[in-house]
């Protein structure tokens, strides 16, 4: 997992409250054995089917903030929509309010979603919109948003912030235990079945 | 202070417990198979990561693999690519693995208990949901995500917060005819699909006691159904008797130490649970479901129920809308639906005891005419003893159809599959919308019910023969 401290990049404004798992990545694309290459998958249906949808428009290409509205990530809790916004190339998504499974597998894969006030939300889009060029700071050391005319903090647990800061998702947090779990299975019970 | 048999078995595997973490839990035994693995491997790969215990894993293929002609190349382009993959990885990362065509080949939860790789008191992980099965043996065995598997092939833990308890006694005799798939789906209508939310289920009881090792796996395979993560059955002679001989049980003195420990494991008799339900099994009949949740079962005594027998509105909305898709009228005696297609097996239902139930009811008797029956049995040894037993015999002289091993029909994600309206009563454990094919309709019932509707081709139970 890449170590996330201070992200500076162009937003991509997605104005849909409610955005569920299913429209981040439709289930046809969860058939696959990778775990790379899901950003095709991203908004499959919006992409082929709105010529206007924010991410068909040249102007947000390269976009590495997408700034979304209310209850973004509601529904089955598929890991794939975490990977295909990272594929994608996103780094932070902003909004007011995340559904909690797609939360906790976002800060878990290195996403970070951070929750702001929607009238936040509403300066950002506007700013965003008004010059696709603008530059959106997201800056977990200060725990802080930062844009043109916005200065806004947010809040995220010490734990968390610190496991995003050093890049370590969980299994890296584990092995920091090895020798714990060695000495656990020096205590195993003798009779116990191996496969091998 | 006094404990429940699943606070014993996630005491004894704390590796590491510290202060607002969750506790760090020791996996003694991974199941793995082609759906919910290949990204796991993946994910290794891409960090270099290697499997901490290939001799803690194993891995099988039963979710896709076709149930005919299994020596041919895989039609279906996902799921040989699944396959593909899985045979990648196993060999990359050092995994035995039991392939089609293999002895040992069959569905994830058959082929443990079946080598004996499950035994009382282990900590069991598999990428699917139906993992509770190995609860029957005193196991504590749940269902994880694809990510949770890859943190348990490079760690062989899992961090974990504790789940909260629930004891279901089922008191009394079961009637003859009565199976415990009625038990389950009893317990399931009665709890709800999300009563045991949070919960390790301990099923105890007479009923629970008099039943065989794989009756029990049944009742835990379904814990799942009713919300829970687990479901756990103490060990006792029936466990220790199924076990011993099996390839991987111990032998002479581990045997011994194994079975003093396993004792050990029981509830202590002032235990707390944090949730109790009873059931009278003496009450019993055989249970079907008319809905599209485990949820929504009756006896089939019964009849289809009308929505406004629901006093809980959002009960109501979803009986009204399953009616819908089952195309079921309300009032309808559960004994007058025909079905088109009869599937026995699953990991529910498809071990030989089941087999063997099914077969003494078909025995000398004939499939009805314009239904299908299909007897998939739960591994390839399960097959070939079935074939020993003249089981096999006796299903296609009635007109079944005999398969390979596999999930086939459980989820349809093979070429086995309900068409749409078609209409099955089904061994397996989920009738949920589409679950065996697009627009089919699914009627969960035990082994001896799909056998006499098979013979009549409306739900019927042996006793209507
Ligand atoms: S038989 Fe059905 S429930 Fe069991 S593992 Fe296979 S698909 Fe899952």
């Amino acid at each position: 997992m890449e170590k996330f401290t201070v992200h500076t990049g162009r937003a991509v404004p997605l104005r849909y409250s409610n955005v569920d798992t299913d429209q981040i990545i439709p289930a046809v694309y969860l058939k696959r054995v990778s775990r790379s290459g899901f950003e095709d998958g991203l908004f499959a249906a919006w992409r082929a089917n709105d010529p206007d949808f924010v991410l068909n428009r040249p102007e947000y290409a390269g976009g590495t903030v997408l700034i979304a509205g209310p209850d973004f990530g509601t529904g089955s809790s598929r890991e794939h929509a975490v990977w295909a916004l990272q594929d994608y190339g996103f780094k932070a998504v902003l909004a007011s309010r995340f559904a909690d499974i797609f939360r906790g597998n976002s800060l878990k894969g290195g996403l970070l979603t951070v929750i702001l006030p929607q009238e936040v939300i509403e300066r950002l889009w506007a700013a965003v919109e008004a010059d696709p060029a603008t530059e959106v700071t997201v800056d977990l050391v200060a725990r802080e948003v930062r844009a043109p005319g916005v200065t806004e903090p947010f809040e995220l647990d010490d734990y968390t912030r610190w496991r995003l800061m050093e890049g370590l998702d969980d299994i890296g947090l584990t092995l920091r235990h090895t020798d714990e779990i060695a000495a656990f299975e020096e205590r195993r019970k003798p009779w116990l079945p191996v496969t091998q | 202070m006094a404990r429940t048999m699943a606070e014993k078995v996630w005491e004894e595997h704390v590796v590491r417990r510290a202060e607002g973490e969750p506790d760090l839990l020791y996996i003694d035994l991974h199941l793995v198979h082609e759906v919910t693995s290949p990204q796991a491997f993946e994910g290794l790969r891409l960090a270099g990561r290697p499997v901490r215990r290939p001799d803690l894993t194993i891995a099988t293929e039963d979710h896709n693999v076709p149930t005919e002609n299994i020596l041919l190349p895989i039609a279906d382009p996902v799921s040989r690519t699944q396959i593909e993959t899985l045979r990648k990885n196993a060999s990359d990362f050092g995994v035995r693995l039991h392939p089609m065509g293999d002895i040992d080949q069959g569905i994830v939860h058959v082929v443990g208990p079946q080598l004996g790789l499950t035994q009382p008191g282990m900590t069991i992980v598999c990428g699917d949901s139906h993992t509770s099965t190995h609860g029957a043996f005193g196991a504590l065995a749940f269902g994880i995500g694809t990510s949770q598997v890859e943190h348990v092939l490079a760690t062989q833990t899992l961090p974990m917060t504790p789940f909260k308890t629930m004891a279901v006694t089922v008191n009394g005799t079961l009637k003859p005819g009565v199976t415990s798939k009625d038990i389950i789906l009893a317990v399931i209508a009665k709890i709800g699909t999300g009563g045991g939310q949070g919960y390790v289920i301990e099923y105890r009881g007479e009923a629970i006691r008099s039943l065989s090792m794989e009756a029990r796996m049944t009742v835990c395979n379904m814990s799942i159904e009713a919300g829970a993560r687990a479901g756990m059955i103490a060990p006792d002679e029936t466990t220790f008797d199924y076990i011993k001989g099996r390839p991987h049980a111990p032998t002479g003195a581990d045997w011994d130490a194994a079975v003093a420990h396993w004792k050990s494991l029981r509830s202590d008799p002032d235990a707390v649970f944090d949730a109790e339900v009873v059931l009278d099994a003496d009450e019993l009949s055989p249970f079907v479901t008319w809905g599209t949740n485990p949820g929504q079962g009756v006896p089939l005594d019964a009849a289809v129920p009308a929505p406004e027998d629901f006093a809980d509105p959002n009960e109501r909305a979803a009986a009204e809308k399953a009616l819908a898709y089952m195309g079921l009228e309300a009032g309808t005696p559960m004994r007058d639906v025909r079905i088109d297609t009869v599937f026995l097996g699953s990991c529910t239902n498809g071990r030989i005891e089941d087999l063997r139930a099914a077969a003494e009811i078909i025995k000398g008797r004939k499939v009805a005419e314009g239904v299908r029956m299909l007897v998939v049995p739960g591994s390839m040894r399960v097959k070939e003893q079935a074939a020993q037993e003249g089981l096999a015999e006796v299903f296609t002289a009635a007109g079944a159809e005999w398969r390979e091993a596999g999930c086939s029909m459980c989820l349809g994600m093979n070429p086995d599959q309900l068409k749409p309206g078609e209409r099955s009563a089904s061994t397996s454990n989920r009738n949920f919308e589409g679950r065996q094919g697009k627009g089919g309709r699914t009627h969960l019932v035990s082994p001896l019910v799909a056998a006499a509707t098979a013979v009549r081709g409306t739900l019927s139970s042996p006793a209507d023969l």
